[in-house]
């Protein structure tokens, strides 16, 4: 998706001269590779899951089934429960990533390019680490933090005389999700924060001196003259964030294991996807509706983007220096 | 194109002149397993002792992560890359790899009389006609106790409920210790050490089970509600912050000596014995009241297959012949205590704790888990409830009729004798 949005606009210099020049077979040629790995690997699985996603049966007596396997996942009681639970988990477990990563890290981005700002570089490096780490890691050194027996956020809870706020938050109904959000947005926020960061940087300096001059400075430059020409950038980052965040599986897994529990509390649709795909203990793998979910979780990506782009993307005003 | 014809040719020389040395070279067959924990015993020791007798066969042990086997096994199966022979989960995950014509029938196979129908009925096709994996294993449930603790506190292991409780407060009471080491986090343990373990007690094992598969009864049932009741009244003896405790988190609170009773599987025996320090019990889940006739889970965990697709099951049968043996069978059981052997010959085990599991064999009536034949073949999946609403029970989200509701309406929503 981002590519998409990257692409420059045409500009209509290729058709000038078309019919005079010869078919250029090393366009295709150069295409090739690439476009030879990106159909093996992308678009023929994805085709393959479409079409499992209208069989029904096991593997040597697979028959045609429509549109009965989303009829299932989408009003039968025993799947459609889990299915709308695990959608308004993924829409929660994204609004958390909207409302406190995104401008979280406009304003880390905002403070880290500060003028005269000490030790800019360390602040960034230790903000964005997380991100480099493997979700394993992430997922067993946030359970071990917040454990109730051994972890340290009730010691240093304690320290403070805080401790009657501690909860068992990763095995509570009520919490773990949202723990679970912010493990996630503590991992993530080092990339919009480095890609906004990047944008302010390119604001050039004549255009805040020009503010400067006619008095604005402090607060009111930031929202007045930053901001609305970081809009195209934020917007970027949560169509990025968006599409992450509805294909998120691994957190949730290591974290919560296969049945994202307490009670599915913390069940989204990757995990969804997964315990129906590949099964849990005793629960067998069904290939048919696990290619049901995951071309509803793609049709879901595939609409929030498109009307994105269509509605909001587009009349983001770009500034040209 | 003669040079092409020409390399091809030599080609198929050095394939054809390969298998000939392949032939006479020891084969070399994998087992495919999720028993990670126990690849130093299998290389160690019981591998050797049939390299030894057999020096034309070599054995290799290849177990993934436990959650993550039969994820991996179906893949590596569809892929043509699995191993010669496969460890069996009991039931539908391995009858479903049988029907699928993945692994291999085994009723002809020298040593399956030395299993009774019991042991062999989790590899079994639904009508028992056919066998497809050489049952090993199975493991019984309980509790191990920290008999110094028990012995500060001055109490001895309940038999009955109503000593259960007295125990357990006894403990809260006198020691800071915590009473029972299990947390709901993970969910199953609610299940398989919760649950499972007390429940045959009250629905009398096989009988109530029986009725459940022949839908003369339900889950609603009183004999099946009360053991959540009891489930519910664990509660104020975990540890503080349980929802959030793992199974290791438990496994560790038990051997580090911070807790007294440990709702335990008899896997548990052979880490507990390296790891903890104190000396341990163990005691059979107690029955209703004094007297009562008692019930434990005796659940068949581990069975061993052929793959179908195999290159070597000349070879991959000589070692099934032998893990059907009954000196494969002694030598599994006291390598791993605490899974005990299903074979008919008896066993002398050498492990006190082990052996304490393997008396109550004797004195009560074996079950296996409910949820395992039959009944987890739907959409909702029943064992998978069974975690999500022990856990329920326990945290006190879900009362002990709502969880029994619950099950039940799922469960008659797709298994038909059940309504």
């Amino acid at each position: 998706m981002a590519t998409a949005i990257l692409q420059p606009v045409g500009n209509g210099q290729a058709q000038a001269s078309q019919s005079t020049r010869p078919v250029r077979w090393h366009i295709a040629i150069f295409l090739a590779p690439a476009l030879t790995i990106y159909t093996l690997l992308m678009a023929l699985p994805l085709a393959e899951t479409f079409r499992l996603a209208f069989f029904r049966g096991a593997a040597h007596d697979r028959e045609y089934a429509g549109l009965a396997n989303f009829r299932v996942l989408i009003l039968d009681e025993r799947w459609a429960a889990q299915f709308w639970n695990a959608l308004a988990n993924s829409i929660w477990f994204f609004s958390i990533h909207l409302l406190v990563m995104i401008p979280l890290a406009v304003l880390l981005a905002a403070l880290l390019s500060v003028r005269g700002l000490r030790a800019a570089g360390l602040y960034r490096t230790a903000i964005f680490m997380p991100t480099m780490l493997s979700f394993v890691i992430i997922g067993f050194v946030w359970k071990l933090i917040l454990s109730p027996l051994w972890g340290v956020a009730p010691t240093l809870l304690a320290a403070v005389g805080l401790e009657s706020l501690f909860q068992p938050w990763l095995g509570k109904e009520q919490y773990a999700l949202t723990a679970l959000g912010f493990i996630s947005v503590w991992q993530y926020v080092g990339i919009p924060m480095v890609l906004s960061y990047a944008a302010m940087l390119a604001i050039p300096a004549e255009v805040l001196e020009a503010a400067e001059v006619d008095g604005i400075t402090g607060l009111a430059q930031f929202f007045r003259i930053r901001l609305p020409l970081l809009w195209p950038t934020i917007g970027v980052i949560t169509i990025l964030t968006f599409v992450s965040n509805f294909n998120s599986f691994e957190l949730v897994y290591t974290a919560q294991g296969v049945l994202a529990g307490p009670n599915f509390s913390s069940d989204i649709l990757g995990t969804l996807l997964y315990r129906t795909l590949f099964g849990a203990q005793l629960q067998l793998g069904d290939p048919h509706m696990g290619a049901t979910v995951a071309t509803m979780m793609f049709l879901i990506v595939l609409m929030v983007v498109c009307g994105f782009l269509f509605f909001v993307q587009r009349k983001l005003v770009r500034y040209q220096f | 194109m003669s040079k092409h014809k020409l390399s091809l040719k030599i080609l198929g020389l050095l394939t054809a002149g390969l298998s000939v040395t392949a032939g006479a070279a020891p084969v070399t067959l994998t087992i495919e397993s999720w028993r990670n924990d126990d690849l130093a015993i299998w290389r160690d020791q019981i591998i050797p002792a049939f390299e030894k007798q057999h020096p034309d066969i070599k054995v290799r042990f290849a177990p993934t992560a436990p959650t993550e086997y039969n994820a991996a096994l179906n893949s590596k199966l569809d892929a043509g890359t699995a191993g010669d022979l496969i460890t069996c989960r009991p039931f539908d995950a391995s009858l479903e790899l049988y029907k699928s014509g993945r692994l291999a029938a085994l009723n002809e196979l020298k040593g399956m009389e030395n299993f009774a129908p019991v042991a062999k009925a989790a590899w079994s096709t639904d009508d028992s006609k056919v066998t497809f994996c050489v049952p090993i294993a199975s493991v019984i449930h309980g509790f191990i106790y920290n008999r110094d603790a028990f012995a500060k506190a001055g109490v001895s292991p309940p038999t009955t409920e109503g000593e259960f409780f007295d125990v357990l407060s006894k403990l809260k009471g006198k020691l800071r210790l915590v009473p029972l080491a299990m947390g709901t986090k993970d969910g199953w343990e609610t299940a398989s050490m919760g649950y499972q373990n007390i429940a045959p007690n009250y629905y009398k094992g096989e009988e109530g089970r029986r009725a459940l598969l022949a839908g003369k009864a339900k889950l609603t049932d009183p004999q099946f509600v009360e053991p959540f009741r009891l489930l519910a009244k664990w509660k104020p003896y975990l540890a503080t912050g349980f929802e959030a405790q793992t199974y290791p988190d438990s496994q560790n609170l038990f051997t580090l000596g911070r807790a007294a009773v440990y709702p335990a599987g008899s896997w548990e025996i052979a880490s507990f014995n390296k790891q903890a320090k104190f000396p341990m019990g163990a005691f059979p889940p107690p029955v209703a009241k004094a007297g009562d006739k008692c019930f434990i889970s005796d659940h068949p965990d581990l069975g061993l297959g052929l793959n179908t697709k195999s290159p070597h099951a000349a070879q991959a049968k000589v070692f099934l012949e032998w893990v059907a043996s009954k000196e494969f069978a002694a030598l599994y059981s006291n390598a791993l205590p605490g899974f005990f052997s299903l074979n008919k010959a008896p066993v002398e085990l050498r492990d006190p704790l082990a052996k304490e599991f393997l008396t109550w064999r004797s004195k009560c009536e074996s079950t296996i888990r409910p949820t395992y034949q039959i009944l987890s073949r739907g959409t909702p999946n029943l064992e998978n409830e069974f975690w999500v609403v022990g856990a329920g029970v326990i945290n006190g989200t879900l009362t002990p009729e709502a969880a029994a509701q619950r099950l039940q309406k799922g469960l008659s929503s797709w298994y038909k004798p059940a309504q």
